[in-house]
Parts: C-alpha cells; sequence; structure tokens
C-alpha cells in the first residue's frame, strides 16, 4: 500500500460524513451515512486484501507525534483486522436498518458515523491512551443513541449504561498511568512485550479487569445490557451486539492477556467461575423472556462467557476459538437483532406472544431467521459451531470440569433460540395483524442476506478467517505458555494407525490406537 | 534595591493600577461611558497580559524576577496564572453589558471594580511575602463583594454580597492569624525566609500557623470543608459576576496556594500534604454530591466548581513539579470550560429578555436551540472528563502526576468518586436531549454571547488536544519557575 495512510482515512471518511449529517435535511443524512459507510466497507476490503498474513506482525503503521504525553499511531495485526472489517460490514446494514427513524435522523446517522469511528480507532490504536480515549469516547453518541431514540424506558438505561461503564473503565486509566509510568512507554506494541512485576500485574490485571468485565460484559456485571438492548433502536442494538461487546474480548486478548500473563494464570478460576456461571445462569434467564430483545441479549451475555472461557483456555485453540465466537457473535446477534427489528417495524411490539406462525405468511423472513437461530445455538456449517468447538476444545485441556457446564450452554442456547423460533415463526397464526405481515423486502433482503452469506462462509471455510489471525494467536500463546495453568485432562496424543481404520485385513491391535485417540 | 529594575518587573501592575484610577475618573465624571469603560478596560488588561507574556515566553525564574527586596515575583509561574486570569477577565467584561442592561444596572463602575480585582489578583500570583499576599488578597476581596452585590436593588444579589463578606472577612482572620504563627516562630514574613526556618521537625505553633493558612486559602479556593459560601454566593452574584467568580479569583487563589505550599512550606511537604489531599477528596466528593439535587444550574456549576478544585488539589498533593504543571493545564482548560457553561447560562433567555437559570428550563433545548444544547452539552461531558473532549485531558495530567508521585490510592479513588460527578453532567445532557421541549429559552444572544461560546467550544472540542503541547510546554516552564530554589 506504499504510504497510504489507509487507516487514518478510514477514520476521516465517517467523521467528516458525521459532521456534514449535523447540517444537512434527513434525506440527505441518509445517503451521506450510507456512502459513507460503504467507502469505509470498501477500504475495509481493500485492507483485508493487502493485509500481508504471514508478514509483518504489525501492519498499516502510521505514527504523528503530534499530541504531548502520547502518540497518534495507528496499526493492526490480524486480530485487529478481522474486528475492524466487522465493524465496517456491519455499519452500511445498521445504516438501512435504521430507515424507521424519523425523529432527527441527521443527529441519528451522525452519532452512528462517530461511532463507527471510535471502533475502528479502538482497534487500530497502538498508542495506550490514544485506545483509551476511542475506548471511552464511545459512551457519547452510545448514550445519545439510546437516551433520544430508545424505548419507553430509554432515560433508566442510558444512565445505566454509561455510569456502569464509566466506573469500569476509570480505574483501567489509572493502570494505564501506572503502567507507562513503570515502562516509560504509550506504545502497545512495546508493552505487549514489558514483563511487569508479577506482585504489580495482580492490581493492574484487576483495573483493567473491572473495565473488561463490564464491558464484555460479564456475570454479575452484565444487568446494564438487557436494559440498553432492549431499549435502544434495532441498529442500535446490532452495534451494540455486534461490534462494541468485541471492545471487551479485544480488550483481554490485546492487553490482560500478554501484558500480565501471571496476572492472568492467578485470575483463570474468577474468569472460569464467572464464565461458568454466566452459560448456565444467563442461559436459565434467557429460557424465561417474554421479550425477543431481551432474550437475544441475555444470549449475547452467555456467548460472551464462552469467549471468555476460550480465552483463558491458554491455548491456541481456545485463543482462536474466542476470536471466532467473536466474529461469528458479531454476525449473527446482528442479524438476530435486525430479524426482530423486522417484525418490530411491522407490528411495534417485541413481545413474543403477539407473533406466530410466520412461516405461514412470510416464508423468506422465515428461512433468515431459522439460519440465523441455527448459527446461534452453533449448528455445524454455521459459524457459530466453528468458534464454540474451538474454544470448548480449548477449555477442554486446561479444565475439563469448566467444559463440561460451559458445555450445557450449548444445550440450553438449543432451548431457548428454538423456543423462541417455534413461538414466532411456527404454529397457528393466532394473531391476526401479525398474520397479515408482509414478506422481506428489498432493503431487508439486502441487510440480511450479506450476513447470511458471511455467516456460511465462516461455517464453512473458517480458514479465510483463521489464517490473518494465526500468527498472532501463536505469539500470544508463546508469551502466555510460561504462565499456563496446568491442564487436568492430561491429553496424550495417539500414534496415528498405519492405514484406514475401514482398511481390509487390518492389524489386531487397532483397537488400542483407538482408544487412545478418542480420549 | 534596584527600584528601577523593580519598576519594571511590575509594569502589568503599574499599568492595571493606572487604567483603573483613570477609568475611575471617566467614571465619575460621565455616568453613561459604561461601554467605553468596558473597552478602555478590556484593552488595559489585554496589555497587561501582553507585558506578562515575555516573562512567560522565557521562562524567567530566579533572583532576576525578584522585585522589591524579595516581596513579589514575577516569574513564569506568575505570568503564566496572569495571563490566563487577563484572559478570562476581558472574556467576563465581553458578556455583562447584554446582562446588566437588561437590568438598567450597567454602571462604569463594573469594568473598573474588575480591574481592581484583577490587579490584586495579579499581586496574589506574585506574592513571595505573607504582606503582599495580604495586600493583593484584600485588594481582590473587597472588589470582589462589591461586585457580589453590584445589583443593589436585587435580594439574592445583596444577600451574596453580605455573606461573601462576612464569610470572607472570617477566612481573612484565619489566615491572618496563620501568618502571624508562621511570623511568630520564623522571625520572617518572606516565603524564602519561611522556607529556611521551616527545616525539620516542625513546632506545634509553626505546624497551626501552616494549618491556619492552609485553611484560609481554602476558602478562597473553595475547597471543602472552606466550601460553604460558594453556592449561595454563586447563585445570587449576578451571572456575569458569577462567571468572574469561578474563573479569575479561583486561578489566581490556586496559584497562591501553590506557591505558599511549594515557596514558604516547600520544607515541610509531608505536612500540607495529608492537609491538601484530604481537601481534594472532599471536595471532589461533596462536590459531587452536593450538585446532584440541584435545581438551578448556577448552584449546579457552583458544586461542579468545587469538584473540579477536588480536582486540580490531587495535581498540588503530588508537590512535584510535574504536578504544579498538571494544575495549570487543568487550571486553563477549566476556565474556558466555566467561562462556557456560565456563558451558556447566559444566553438561556425568554423573547422578553428575562434570565432563566433553571435546569427545567433547558429540556428539550436540543430541539429549539440545537447549537446552543450542543455547545453546553460538549461542556458538561468536558467537565466530566469524557474523552475525546478536552476536559479529560486535564483529569489525565493531574492523575498521571499522582500516579508519577506514587500516590496511586489517591489517583484511584479521586478518579472512582468522579464518576458520581459524571451523574449529574450527564443529567444536564439528558433534560437538553431527552426530554420534551419546554419551549421557554427563545430570545436572541449577543454576539459576545456566542464568541466566547464558541471560541470555549472549539478549546474543549478533540481539536484542543493540538495545544497539548505548547500547553504543556508553558506550564512545564511556570512549574519550573516555581520550584526554583536558589
Amino acid at each position: 500500500m506504499g504510504g497510504f495512510p489507509i487507516l487514518s482515512v478510514m477514520l476521516l471518511v465517517p467523521l467528516l460524513a458525521g459532521v456534514a449529517c449535523l447540517f444537512v435535511e434527513a434525506k440527505a443524512a441518509r445517503t451521506i451515512a450510507l456512502a459513507a459507510t460503504l467507502i469505509d466497507l470498501a477500504l475495509g476490503v481493500v485492507l483485508w486484501l493487502n493485509f500481508d498474513i504471514g508478514g509483518a506482525q504489525w501492519q498499516f503503521t502510521e505514527r504523528a507525534p503530534i499530541f504531548a504525553g502520547f502518540n497518534y499511531a495507528l496499526g493492526i495485526d490480524g486480530i485487529a483486522l478481522l474486528l475492524i472489517v466487522l465493524s465496517v460490514f456491519l455499519m452500511p446494514i445498521c445504516i438501512l436498518a435504521s430507515q424507521s427513524i424519523e425523529k432527527r435522523v441527521g443527529e441519528y446517522m451522525a452519532a452512528f458515523l462517530f461511532m463507527e469511528v471510535l471502533m475502528i480507532g479502538v482497534f487500530a490504536a497502538q498508542d495506550l491512551f490514544l485506545f483509551y480515549i476511542f475506548f471511552e469516547a464511545g459512551l457519547i453518541p452510545m448514550y445519545l443513541i439510546i437516551g433520544i431514540w430508545g424505548g419507553q424506558n430509554r432515560i433508566y438505561a442510558a444512565y445505566k449504561f454509561f455510569l456502569y461503564t464509566l466506573l469500569g473503565s476509570v480505574l483501567m486509566l489509572i493502570a494505564m498511568l501506572w503502567m507507562v509510568n513503570e515502562a516509560g512507554t504509550t506504545d502497545i506494541p512495546t508493552l505487549m512485550q514489558y514483563d511487569f512485576p508479577p506482585a504489580a500485574q495482580t492490581w493492574l490485571w484487576l483495573a483493567f479487569f473491572a473495565s473488561f468485565a463490564v464491558k464484555m460484559p460479564m456475570w454479575p456485571v452484565h444487568t446494564w445490557l438487557p436494559d440498553a438492548h432492549v431499549q435502544a433502536p434495532t441498529a442500535g442494538s446490532v452495534i451494540l451486539a455486534g461490534v462494541l461487546l468485541k471492545m471487551g474480548g479485544y480488550g483481554f486478548i490485546r492487553f490482560s492477556l500478554p501484558m500480565f500473563p501471571e496476572a492472568s494464570a492467578q485470575f483463570v478460576w474468577l474468569i472460569w467461575g464467572l464464565s461458568m456461571a454466566a452459560v448456565v445462569i444467563t442461559s436459565l434467564i434467557a429460557l424465561v423472556q417474554q421479550d425477543m430483545k431481551k432474550l437475544i441479549a441475555y444470549s449475547s451475555v452467555a456467548h460472551m462467557a464462552i469467549v471468555t472461557i476460550g480465552l483463558f483456555a491458554f491455548n491456541v485453540q481456545g485463543l482462536e476459538g474466542a476470536m471466532i465466537v467473536m466474529l461469528s457473535h458479531g454476525l449473527v446477534s446482528g442479524a438476530l437483532f435486525l430479524c426482530v427489528g423486522v417484525i418490530y417495524d411491522r407490528l411495534h411490539t417485541r413481545e413474543i406472544d403477539r407473533y406466530g406462525g410466520l412461516a405461514i405468511n412470510m416464508p423468506k423472513y422465515a428461512l433468515f431467521f431459522l439460519l440465523f437461530t441455527m448459527a446461534s445455538i452453533g449448528l455445524p456449517g454455521t459459524s457459530g459451531f466453528v468458534g464454540e468447538f474451538l474454544s470448548l476444545a480449548g477449555i477442554y485441556q486446561a479444565n475439563t470440569w469448566a467444559t463440561l457446564v460451559c458445555a450445557t450452554g450449548i444445550i440450553l442456547g438449543a432451548g431457548y433460540m428454538l423456543y423462541l423460533y417455534w413461538r414466532i415463526a411456527f404454529g397457528v397464526q393466532k394473531n391476526a395483524d401479525a398474520a397479515a405481515m408482509p414478506d422481506l423486502s428489498l432493503r431487508e433482503w439486502l441487510m440480511l442476506g450479506p450476513i447470511a452469506a458471511a455467516v456460511l462462509w465462516m461455517g464453512v471455510y473458517p480458514e479465510s478467517f483463521l489464517a490473518p489471525m494465526r500468527q498472532d494467536i501463536a505469539a500470544l500463546d508463546a508469551r502466555l505458555s510460561r504462565a499456563a495453568p496446568e491442564g487436568d485432562s492430561h491429553l496424550a496424543p495417539g500414534t496415528p494407525r498405519a492405514e484406514a481404520a475401514n482398511a481390509v485385513g487390518g492389524t489386531h491391535d487397532a483397537g488400542h490406537g483407538e482408544a487412545e485417540g478418542a480420549h | 534595591m534596584d527600584f528601577k529594575a523593580s519598576l519594571a518587573l511590575i509594569a502589568p501592575e503599574i499599568l492595571l493600577s493606572l487604567s483603573a484610577l483613570a477609568l475611575l475618573l471617566v467614571a465619575a465624571w460621565s455616568r453613561n461611558s459604561s461601554r467605553l469603560v468596558s473597552i478602555l478596560a478590556a484593552v488595559a488588561l489585554g496589555g497587561a497580559a501582553f507585558l506578562a507574556a515575555p516573562a512567560l515566553c522565557a521562562g524567567a525564574m530566579g533572583p532576576d524576577t525578584l522585585a522589591f527586596g524579595g516581596q513579589f515575583a514575577a516569574d513564569a509561574f506568575a505570568s503564566f496564572s496572569k495571563i490566563l486570569i487577563y484572559v478570562a477577565a476581558i472574556a467576563c467584561l465581553m458578556i455583562a453589558p447584554r446582562f446588566f442592561d437588561r437590568q438598567g444596572a450597567m454602571r462604569p463602575e463594573y469594568p473598573v471594580l474588575v480591574l481592581l480585582a484583577t490587579l490584586g489578583m495579579g499581586i496574589m500570583v506574585s506574592a513571595t511575602d505573607f504582606i503582599t499576599l495580604y495586600v493583593g488578597l484584600e485588594l481582590n476581596s473587597l472588589a470582589a463583594y462589591v461586585l457580589a452585590s453590584f445589583m443593589r436593588s436585587d435580594d439574592r444579589s445583596a444577600e451574596a454580597g453580605l455573606k461573601y463578606f462576612v464569610l470572607g472577612a472570617l477566612a481573612s482572620g484565619i489566615l491572618l492569624y496563620g501568618v502571624s504563627l508562621v511570623y511568630g516562630f520564623t522571625g520572617t514574613t518572606s516565603f524564602e525566609g519561611a522556607r529556611a526556618a521551616l527545616t525539620g521537625e516542625l513546632s506545634m505553633g509553626a505546624l497551626f500557623g501552616l494549618i491556619f493558612v492552609l485553611a484560609g486559602l481554602a476558602f478562597k479556593i473553595s475547597a471543602v470543608p472552606f466550601h460553604m459560601w460558594t453556592p449561595d454566593v454563586y447563585e445570587g452574584a449576578p451571572t456575569p459576576v458569577t462567571t468572574f467568580f469561578s474563573t479569575a479569583p479561583k486561578v489566581a487563589a490556586i496559584a497562591l496556594t501553590a506557591r505558599v505550599a511549594v515557596d514558604a512550606f516547600g520544607a515541610q511537604a509531608d505536612a500540607w500534604r495529608q492537609i491538601v489531599i484530604f481537601a481534594a477528596l472532599a471536595s471532589i466528593v461533596l462536590g459531587a454530591l452536593g450538585a446532584i439535587g440541584q435545581s438551578n444550574l448556577k448552584r449546579l456549576l457552583a458544586y461542579s466548581s468545587i469538584n473540579n478544585v477536588g480536582f486540580i488539589l490531587i495535581g498540588l498533593a503530588a508537590a512535584t513539579a510535574g504536578g504544579v504543571s498538571a494544575m495549570l493545564v487543568y487550571l486553563a482548560i477549566y476556565v474556558a470550560m466555566s467561562l462556557g457553561s456560565f456563558v451558556v447560562v447566559l444566553m438561556l433567555r425568554t423573547a422578553e429578555g428575562e434570565q432563566l437559570e433553571g435546569v427545567a428550563d433547558i429540556a428539550g433545548l436540543s430541539r429549539t436551540q440545537p447549537l446552543l444544547a450542543l455547545c453546553f452539552a460538549a461542556m458538561m461531558f468536558s467537565i466530566a472528563g469524557i474523552p475525546p473532549l478536552f476536559g479529560f485531558w486535564g483529569k489525565f495530567v493531574v492523575f498521571q502526576a499522582a500516579v508519577e508521585a506514587d500516590l496511586v490510592a489517591l489517583a484511584a479513588i479521586g478518579i472512582a468518586a468522579s464518576v458520581i460527578s459524571a451523574f449529574y453532567y450527564i443529567k444536564i445532557v439528558k433534560v437538553m436531549y431527552f426530554d420534551e421541549p419546554a419551549g421557554v429559552v427563545t430570545g436572541k444572544s449577543d454576539w459576545a454571547h456566542w464568541l466566547i461560546l464558541g471560541v470555549t467550544t472549539l478549546f474543549v472540542s478533540p481539536l484542543g488536544y493540538l495545544l497539548t503541547s505548547p500547553l504543556g510546554y508553558l506550564a512545564d516552564k511556570a512549574a519550573a519557575a516555581l520550584f526554583f530554589v536558589a
């Protein structure tokens, strides 16, 4: 790419478009927003195509010393690349999903475009404080999005979202200040290689944990999420679930794990315990929800617990699985919120009982909804399967009990998602108004189609997504290996057979090798 | 003593005092000259800032900056504070006419009093002797008492002036008592002498002196537990005067406190540090909790200023050059945010021109006056310290200094308490953006108000980060001058 500052341009395009949206009419604002997000999507594709897999760890780096105390430094590795691509992929869809917004369209579009700037900034920042600024700044547009365009209880939800996440983050700032004071640099790649004293790591880890656990969100600090989701407009929910929740996971993978490996190992039981609790408790809560969005929100918490359990498995499989779950959940939960939005726009209620039998009058919609339901459950062939399988395979090497508990999440997930789908799409058309709803429009096709394609792509050929980050995950795993807790499954790789299992006239001791391989 | 050199060093003060006296005569001769006097006063302040600037740019420090045998220092630290004070005072002159005209209360004494108060502040920040300190402080305070009750026909204004006077006199008494104790135990009133005498174990009497001096100063900067006057005075005083109180005198009093702590009590940093830490945390917490229930914007901003003083004191608690530099950066940003917020309050008026100051009055402002609401929201998020607004930078440098001085626990508690204050700042945003319009703010605003609001909003916007380098550079120079020990 030469010297073309593509990351800065990706930040600048939505920023300028956002400012422009503040000053124009509703129709023009929609066009500007869509155009800007599509340009960013195109740039994101260029970014991915030009990313040199197996090349330098940090690519597209930019650096400008225009501030005192910290640098304007951007750059991405494979992990950041995929999350940026996820963000720019979801943004045009969010803009399309916002057609039903009628009031203060210009400000609405501006808020979303500013969100896009901040999301890309978070993943691309290579300076600790630049990261913090982008990370925190997201509070302002999200606060306005929930508060202005949200549902009935929006003000309570907006306050809760703002104060919860702010409290989590400010402690992280103090930890960052301490780290910079100790290490003498604000450069993230350098800090990732810096060995902090283990005693200090404990406190630093806890401060970062306070922030990321709230953003993630982990049980029991997840309670802002259902409120924020339910009250946010559809596109707000998509961005919240699709990208903002990933900031917590990204934080763990970029900061907590590589910078404080010893402390991460020390607190591994805390993470496992909270994740196990989250999977079971939030899945059970999801099972009894009457509100579609709330149900999906709780399922998000359960999925994020699979992410944390994979991250803290301390091995390549777990880390890769966690990343794929994040990407997959970004697509799938975003799509599920869109599916809710589609019928919400028609009937203006999120109550599950008001629908029923939609497969009869909205067959195409029912098909998409089914695909995303299956992907959320983790059916093989969809993206959800790849991520969840890898995560659980990773944690199995570390702790079999945690695996056992977390795997119940898959079963419970199938329970609440199929129950939801049954109540909405199958059965009799008990409500006349729901039965009269028209099927998907072209705009809705354009929203759901690309996500469905991506979900299948990730499910069938995950290599496309695993390849860019393989090197970075391996580097992280190497850094973590010195602190990795000893696993309790004691895997012993079996010796491969001399010939295929169905070969005629095989040797008699084949049964021995099979027993080992199945361990 | 070289009088010529000394007089050259106090050039800004000479200019201000001569202008004040001359303008007082103009005011006495012609009652309708308030506009002319205001403009001339602003020009004089600008000239004084111009005269003070070279010392800052050159990073002046040491014996060359001392005038009149070490009673007055025109060093980079004083210069930084003075420029900030003068700029704030000019802004307060610009916003006043429109407000007072409406009440028919604009008299040429207003700019003259502002000039005299500013002169007193200049002396405060330059004082290197307890006597100079007291002269400057009283010159500032006497002018301020009159300013607080400037709308003499208004009960609230008169009450504010009286309250300010009684409590201010009490604080001055406490301060003087402390000074007399320090003098008694050190035998000198100069900061340098006190510093030399107060080394080693602190005697009980000298400790009491130190505590009383700091208590008197805490009143002037409205730090908890000496903050009680602030909400009443801020609410009662005419809004332009409140704007003035929350900016210029605050800078002066904080700079003075820093100089007394670092210079006069520099050898006893551990003794005053615990006082400063207590005042800082108490101010942050009480300033935040007190503001939550307020329904009057001026009262709310008064508590907000108490809260901000707490953050500024965290920089002082570090007791390092980095801490003082951070404090000065915070002050500069705070002055801009405070000016911007109060100008917004000034701009809240009905179509008939009546001033509004209730939180309920700004309901739905984002729909009736989108630009005004946007500026105010930026101010609120900025004071709350949410990036990417520039207010975050002030908190950032202050906490950075505290962490570098190994005060990690203080920094952690302080920043966690800042979340409480974020609650009422975002409540203002909520009222403006989420609530149904009250539709009472319909009046047109003066160009001067828009100008100041525009400039301060640009300053607190993310564009402000471009200023981090020059601002930090100048503040570092100023702090180095303060810590210079011959």
